[in-house]
């Protein structure tokens, strides 16, 4: 066994002594967000590091336990802002699933599309921001451009680029038409390219190899002791998919692989989005093609659906029903129960449990953040590696500190 | 499978069973919680700890206990989901950690000793993880404000000399 530095030392002598502290963030490009992390290093070597989190805490769980079901839409938005809409998805499933609402074959297609235009939209930034934080700018330019044709159409189903709130409990917004549909096929018809092209760039790039192969490694064990879920887990070699193992929405219908890798590093984290990308372009393929014609909203007879705005304007009966269901202690009839309900995000298991006491918000709404959990493993993949490995590792694992903090 | 029966065998006839659509839910004693989650730990192959959230019912319809606090195990090879559920009443706020069984539970809690005041004993560092170490309250608790008491203008101000 070769000597150590500590070896060398008199055994009196503290060997943290020799041992620097390195604080990195809250304010650093590479963070990409606001978080901290302290340091501890011999020379280059990563011996210890502690999180710290918190800077972006703004009370969403509070806030949850005081909107409605509809107005916290626009909360869960920004939590994971990388991918707004899987998040709305996410909560509304959870609603929907403790009222016992059953979606109409049209808006469950129509969420699917969208859950998986934000995964193309999450896993694109990452990908690119990841090579972008080890020196490859291009890739990133790529995956931007593309991310703004997603913004697009979101633009043109919501109305909004970004934050949507597209969907409501029962149903969304506003339907989609026949143009959004074409604009959706061109979309399909480009991203190969994209994604080509950022295959040609990393995926057999020396320097980018060298970088993230066998970096931050996690075996299988530890992220599932750790609670790694979605492409961490995968990369892993954890063979869980809540589209396939707990299928919501409409993905019973589709064709689609679970992508896995079992190298754990960042390397096999890379891999596995980019497979994922190409995966969710097969489920909009088949969604857009047999996206079912009908109404988008459940029967507004239920007393759970906002009316369309026109009926609201031009007739009673419309504003009736946008009362009764605006109107605290009418509308929804909300059992006085507890649920979890949770959808895959493209970050992971995005869950909610939501504690219902009779009245149309939450008594109580937790969320499990992905990103939480996998911030918590963060030393753990670090320990043992060098300084300029925890930006690799950092980028692989995709922290957004809006939904880490809440 | 998690069965009522074998746990009524292993742990006595106060733990009740309950469902709501396909969440299956365990309520266990304080006492014998961490008993029962190295149980199903260890013999059932429940080793993916999805979830752990507290809940405060201090306003909740009918309820007779304060806190709650709530773990969710998923078996990762079967996919089976169950939720096991404690109460607790102050002043004897306090668990045993499950960090010896699942990593994930360190965060999970930090952030429920933050947000709810309940400690867990055996944690290995049990300090506050989104609030500010200064911060005295517990905010997700149904008796503090939504709007906070006027702590953020509490708050110390560093200048930069003495950063």
């Amino acid at each position: 066994m070769p000597l150590t530095l500590a070896d060398t030392l008199p055994a009196e002598t503290n060997e943290r002594e020799y041992l620097w502290t390195l604080n990195f963030g809250p304010q650093h490009p590479a963070t990409h967000t606001t978080l901290r992390l302290v340091l501890t290093l011999d020379g280059e070597k990563v011996v210890d590091a502690v999180p710290h989190i918190g800077y972006l805490h703004s009370g969403f769980e509070k806030l949850g336990e005081h909107l409605d079901f509809n107005q916290y839409v626009t909360i869960v938005d920004r939590m994971n802002y990388i991918s707004p809409i899987a998040n709305e998805i996410s909560w509304h499933h959870a609603v929907e699933k403790l009222l016992g609402i059953e979606l109409t074959p049209r808006c469950k297609y129509l969420r699917t599309i969208m859950g998986e235009l934000m995964r193309l939209h999450d896993h694109l930034l990452n990908v690119g921001t990841a090579a972008l934080d080890l020196g490859a700018f291009t890739a990133f330019l790529y995956g931007f451009q593309q991310r703004e044709n997603i913004n697009d159409l979101v633009e043109y189903a919501s109305g909004q680029r970004f934050h949507a709130s597209y969907t409501r409990v029962g149903g969304v917004m506003f339907d989609v038409n026949n143009a959004w549909v074409e604009r959706v096929r061109k979309f399909i018809k480009g991203m190969p390219a994209t994604l080509a092209e950022v295959d040609n760039l990393l995926t057999r790039n020396r320097i980018f190899i060298d970088r993230t192969k066998g970096i931050g490694v996690l075996n299988k064990a530890d992220a599932i002791n750790y609670g790694a879920t979605g492409p961490i887990a995968r990369a892993s070699g954890v063979v869980r998919d809540l589209r396939k193992d707990e299928p919501y929405l409409a993905y019973n219908d589709f064709d689609f692989k679970v992508v896995c890798a079992e190298g754990g590093d960042c390397y096999a984290r890379y891999l596995v989005r980019m497979q994922e990308m190409a995966e969710s372009l097969k489920i909009i393929e088949q969604a857009i093609e047999n996206i079912p014609a009908g109404p988008v909203n459940i029967d507004v007879v239920s007393d759970a659906v906002l009316p369309a705005k026109p009926s609201v304007y031009r007739s009673i009966e419309g504003l009736i029903q946008h009362f009764e269901v605006l109107m605290p202690n009418r509308g929804y009839e909300v059992p006085c129960e507890e649920i979890y309900a949770a959808t895959e995000a493209p970050n992971g298991e995005l869950g909610f449990y939501i504690v219902a006491d009779g009245n149309p918000r939450a008594y109580r709404a937790r969320t499990r953040p992905p990103s939480f959990i996998h911030f918590a493993m963060f030393p753990h993949m670090i320990r043992g590696y060098q300084l300029s490995d925890v930006v690799a590792v950092l980028g692989s694992i995709n922290i957004i500190a809006a939904e880490l903090d809440r | 499978m998690l069965e009522l029966k074998a746990l009524h065998d292993q742990f006595g006839y106060d733990i009740t069973e309950s469902r709501f659509r396909d969440n299956r839910r365990f309520l266990v004693p304080s006492a014998k919680v961490y008993h029962v989650l190295e149980y199903v730990w260890r013999e059932l192959g429940f080793d993916t700890l999805a979830d752990l959230a507290g809940v405060d019912y201090l306003e909740y319809p009918g309820a007779t206990d304060r806190f709650g606090v709530v773990y969710n195990l998923v078996n990762s090879v079967t996919g089976e989901r169950v939720i096991v559920k404690t109460h607790l009443n102050p002043p004897d706020l306090e668990l045993p950690s499950v960090v010896p069984l699942w990593h994930a539970a360190d965060w999970m809690e930090r952030e429920v000793y933050d947000m709810f005041g309940i400690k867990f004993a055996g944690h290995p560092a049990l300090r506050r993880i989104l609030m500010p170490e200064e911060f005295t309250a517990y905010p997700l608790r149904k008796d503090y404000p939504l709007k906070g008491r006027g702590e953020r203008h509490n708050f110390p101000v560093i200048t930069r000399a003495e950063s």
